[in-house]
């Protein structure tokens, strides 16, 4: 122990040479995963190969810059587990895009999504800074995320597309807004929790050893619920709609610390599912397809196609290209955990969920070691809310659950969604560079001193 | 808010559990099932796409793969095909398989457990795997001789060699040809499968061991056999009125020949094929023991597994009239030409009735014995002497009674003829049973020809079904 006279300054360490490596390391299996797919479709690697490689390279090496200059104290696993996702996925649609004749471009503009996505985690860097400020917005991030999350009822620019209307048109662009009304919804969602918590925590009644929050303060979940009803309702989308209250409930609980919210959110997640399951006809599908997929080929035929796909590649895969992941329809977006289940085989497709296990775990450690309110709550939400599509996505695709239609973080072909979570993860980065970042210690003897002090950071 | 962060990490930690045991689950459990799919697409292409091992018939390829440049990269072919097509059965991509082809579909496919350790070689060594080939008992001089002697007449043709139980030849007409069937042109290939399976003399079923049919007077082999099995001896005297009041009724059974007097021995009986002094036996033995001899020759049971033999029937309660009428295999009598050839061959074999077998080895790529049939004992339905009893009975019938036609100078044939007319609309089925020895060599034959147009009660069997048996006796020995 030391003495308490002298001042005691912990500087964690910043790890950056290790986050260096791990990312050299995930570039490698990426670009070699893409060069197998070449080799195993074709025969030869393509003549664009060492562009692309070169471009993929370079933005995780910009993204790792970023840190290096402007977040030096985040956390070194989370990127390197980004790049390998995001290259994995990369290498995936590009093997997709080969079953075509003549191939289609989806990797090339998967590849240009994740430049935005990597010049957003930049500006998140260098702009934002700090995530503190962001408390400042709650109710202006909370109306863009209600509105972004409905925009696609409105005619003309919103469509439905594969029987979920949660894609707006732009021109010749589309986009899915629901993936950035997460973020905002969620920093909403902190701010006020953070300040409304005490208000929540009061207790109404007690049932069964529970303490359920007052009737008058139920106004907000019971508006959540009604909002995820409508997503269920108007743009036949279960996975959002579970994945927004879902996301509610939990950050409703955490900062209230009353487990009567989490099971009062839950049995109301229940009977709402219920009331979809009962109302509408493609609820009944997807419950259909994953409770009895054989009983019905051509209705569950997505489905049980991916079950083929990955029974095919076994527990080691067929290997990379030598599968037949075209077999089952949108193999590249929100299939693509099949078409890795069945060229990677299930080992691959475990060791991906531990990618995103490893993320989620660091983003919860973070939470956990942040000092804050706001940022506690933000970083645990940002974390659930991914490990939750996470779960609710691969688990729909493997037949844990009923399939709802989520993208697969980093992999899914689409740009909102790539976009979305490169910004969710600069966020989490942001969070977890002023959790760990050495906070200035006034030592006794500089306060005896009686001057005015300049207080450095240590670099 | 550390406790309920805490609580969420082990929420979400269960999630992944969840996700990781769900995933081991389907690879464990589920995984199998799947691949067993019909509609699994990508289990039936790249099974098409398999270097499949060959069917053989002695050393003549009979189904066989051979290399081909499109997407399947191998096509299944068949050499003969309308020849052994009831043996091979065919390939299909989108009507499964039938025969051997299905029986042993993961030996010649290659995927069959017991060739794990040549595919785990394959993997590692990076060759392509190729399927185990599947030797057959088949002789093709039987087999030929058989579809030559058949002919374009509907009907089946079985031999055995009794002392083992292996198939000779199977043969039946109409065939049809698995290449069209097993063709990469998906459309054409199901075209064709559909225009078989709705054809209307059904050219693929295999009428020698899957359809039963009223024996006729082959039968009267297994009445005899209960004869002398229950004490009578080849000279017993059986009473042979020209016509038999069928007990309980006012029909009349009469004979299509001569039976040449009131009282005749078993021996002559059976010569002449006299249907009332073995309608007579019937009603003295009764129902029960002439099913039991019935059962031990093989009926109610199905063999050949291989190829999803029928079970041959005996009725199940027959009353006076109908037993009578079943001793002479009319009424609900039915058996398969396997079955009578099965009869034949234990009554040559001394009284041994031989577990029939048609694959004698499974080998695997190496050439190493995947697995072997042994001749298996499957009963005794006769003592050895009341069996050569019934040869020397069989043989009087080639030799002076219905089935002259079967002679071989210079070889010991024994027959039995018959002309089944279940139903009056129908025209009768002609039937020859019999077996021929020479030297250590033996083999049993059952002909049945269908729509055989001829009236006459056991000339027809002897006329037409007789000759086509003695070619594959010939062919044999």
């Amino acid at each position: 122990m030391m003495s308490a006279s002298t001042p005691v300054i912990v500087v964690p360490r910043k790890r950056r040479n290790v986050e260096l490596a791990l990312i050299l390391f995930a570039l490698a299996l990426t670009l070699g995963a893409a060069a197998m797919v070449d080799l195993n479709v074709t025969g030869s690697i393509s003549s664009t190969f060492p562009y692309l490689a070169g471009v993929g390279a370079g933005l995780a090496l910009v993204a790792h810059i970023a840190i290096r200059w402007k977040l030096p104290y985040a956390d070194p696993v989370i990127l390197p587990c980004v790049v390998l996702l995001n290259g994995l996925g990369l290498a995936m649609i590009h093997r997709i895009d080969l079953i075509n004749d003549p191939p289609t471009s989806g990797a090339r503009q998967q590849l240009i999504w994740t430049a935005l996505g990597v010049v957003l985690f930049v500006l998140v860097a260098f702009v934002i800074r700090d995530h503190r400020p962001l408390q400042r917005f709650t109710y202006t991030l909370g109306l863009s995320g209600i509105v972004l999350l409905l925009l696609p009822l409105v005619p003309v620019i919103g469509t439905a597309k594969f029987g979920a209307q949660i894609w707006i048109h732009v021109g010749p662009y589309s986009f899915q807004p629901s993936e950035v009304a997460k973020i905002f919804l969620c920093i909403a969602f902190a701010s006020y929790l953070v300040e409304k918590r005490d208000v929540l925590a009061l207790a109404g009644w007690r049932v069964l050893g529970l303490d359920l929050p007052r009737a008058r303060d139920l106004g907000p979940i019971l508006l959540m619920w009604l909002a995820s009803l409508a997503v269920l309702v108007f743009q036949n989308d279960l996975g959002t709609s579970l994945l927004f209250f879902g996301l509610f409930v939990m950050m409703l609980y955490v900062s209230t610390e009353r487990p009567g919210w989490a099971v009062l959110g839950t049995l109301l997640f229940a009977a709402g599912a219920y009331l979809g399951y009962l109302l509408f006809a493609h609820v009944k599908i997807r419950v259909g397809a994953w409770l009895h997929p054989f009983s019905n080929y051509d209705l569950y035929y997505q489905v049980v196609n991916a079950q083929f796909g990955m029974a095919w590649g076994g527990l080691l895969g067929t290997g990379l290209g030598l599968g037949r992941p075209g077999l089952t329809p949108l193999a590249r977006s929100d299939f693509i955990a099949a078409a890795l289940g069945e060229e990677l085989g299930m080992t691959g497709l475990m060791a991906i969920v531990m990618l995103y296990a490893l993320i989620v775990s660091r983003g919860l450690r973070t939470a956990l070691a942040c000092r804050e309110p706001f940022g506690k709550l933000l970083a645990c939400g940002l974390s659930f809310a991914f490990a939750l599509q996470v779960f609710t996505i691969i688990g729909g695709v493997t037949r844990l659950l009923p399939l709802t239609g989520l993208t697969t973080p980093f992999m899914s072909q689409g740009g909102s969604s790539l976009v979305a979570n490169w910004t969710i993860m600069a966020l989490l980065l942001l969070i977890s560079h002023h959790v760990r970042k050495p906070v200035a210690t006034v030592s006794e003897n500089v306060a005896a001193q009686d001057e005015t002090q300049l207080l450095k950071r240590p670099a | 808010m550390n406790r309920p962060i805490r609580r969420v990490a082990v929420v979400v930690m269960l999630m992944f559990g969840l996700l990781f045991a769900n995933v081991t689950f389907n690879v464990v459990f589920r995984t199998e099932s799947l691949n067993a799919q019909p509609q699994n697409r990508r289990v039936r292409d790249a099974e098409f796409a398999q270097d499949r091992g060959s069917i053989l018939a002695g050393t003549t390829e009979i189904a066989t793969t051979t290399p081909v440049r499109d997407r399947f990269k191998y096509l299944r072919t068949y050499p003969q095909g309308e020849l052994y097509a009831p043996v091979t059965g065919f390939y299909s991509y989108d009507h499964a398989r039938s025969g051997l082809e299905s029986s042993y579909n993961t030996q010649l496919a290659g995927t069959d457990d017991s060739l794990f350790v040549r595919r785990m070689i394959d993997l590692v060594t990076n060759r392509t795997p190729k399927g185990a080939s599947v030797e057959t008992t088949i002789n093709p001089d039987a087999q030929r001789a058989a579809a030559k002697a058949l002919g374009d007449q509907k009907g089946a043709v079985v031999a055995i060699d009794p002392q083992t139980g292996a198939i000779l030849a199977m043969v039946t007409s109409p065939s049809y040809d698995p290449n069209k069937i097993a063709s990469h042109d998906i459309e054409a290939a199901g075209k064709a499968y559909q225009r078989l399976a709705t054809a209307k003399n059904h050219p693929m079923a295999n009428r020698a061991a899957r359809e039963i049919y009223p024996p006729g007077s082959t039968f009267k082999l297994v009445t005899a056999a209960a004869a002398l099995e229950a004490g009578k001896t080849p000279d017993s005297k059986v009473k042979s009125p020209t016509r038999l009041k069928l007990p309980g009724t006012q029909t009349y059974l009469g004979n299509e020949s001569n039976c040449g007097g009131q009282q005749i021995t078993l021996q002559h009986a059976l010569e002449v094929s006299c249907n009332t002094a073995f309608a007579n036996l019937g009603l003295e033995l009764g129902a029960d023991k002439l099913r039991d001899q019935a059962n031990k020759f093989g009926f109610d049971a199905r063999h050949l597994s291989d190829l999803g033999g029928a079970a041959s029937k005996f009725p199940e309660n027959p009353d006076r009239s109908q037993t009578a009428l079943s001793a002479i295999g009319q009424f609900d009598v039915a058996a398969s030409p396997l079955q009578m050839a099965m009869v034949t061959a234990a009554i040559a074999n001394d009284g041994v009735l031989m577990d029939p077998y048609i694959v004698s080895v499974v080998r695997a790529p190496d050439l190493k014995p995947l697995q072997t049939t042994k001749p298996k004992e499957l009963s005794q339905p006769m003592t050895a002497d009341n069996a050569k009893a019934l040869q020397k009975m069989m043989v009087g019938v080639v030799n002076n009674g219905t089935g002259t036609t079967a002679r071989i100078p210079g070889v010991e044939v024994g027959g039995k003829t018959g002309t089944a007319q279940s139903d009056l609309k129908r025209k009768p089925f002609a039937w020859f049973t019999s077996y021929a020895t020479s030297g250590d060599r033996q083999v049993a034959v059952a002909v049945v020809v269908e729509d055989a147009d001829i009236p006459r009660q056991d000339i027809a069997g002897g006329r037409v079904a007789a000759p086509i048996a003695k070619a594959v006796m010939k062919a044999v020995l």
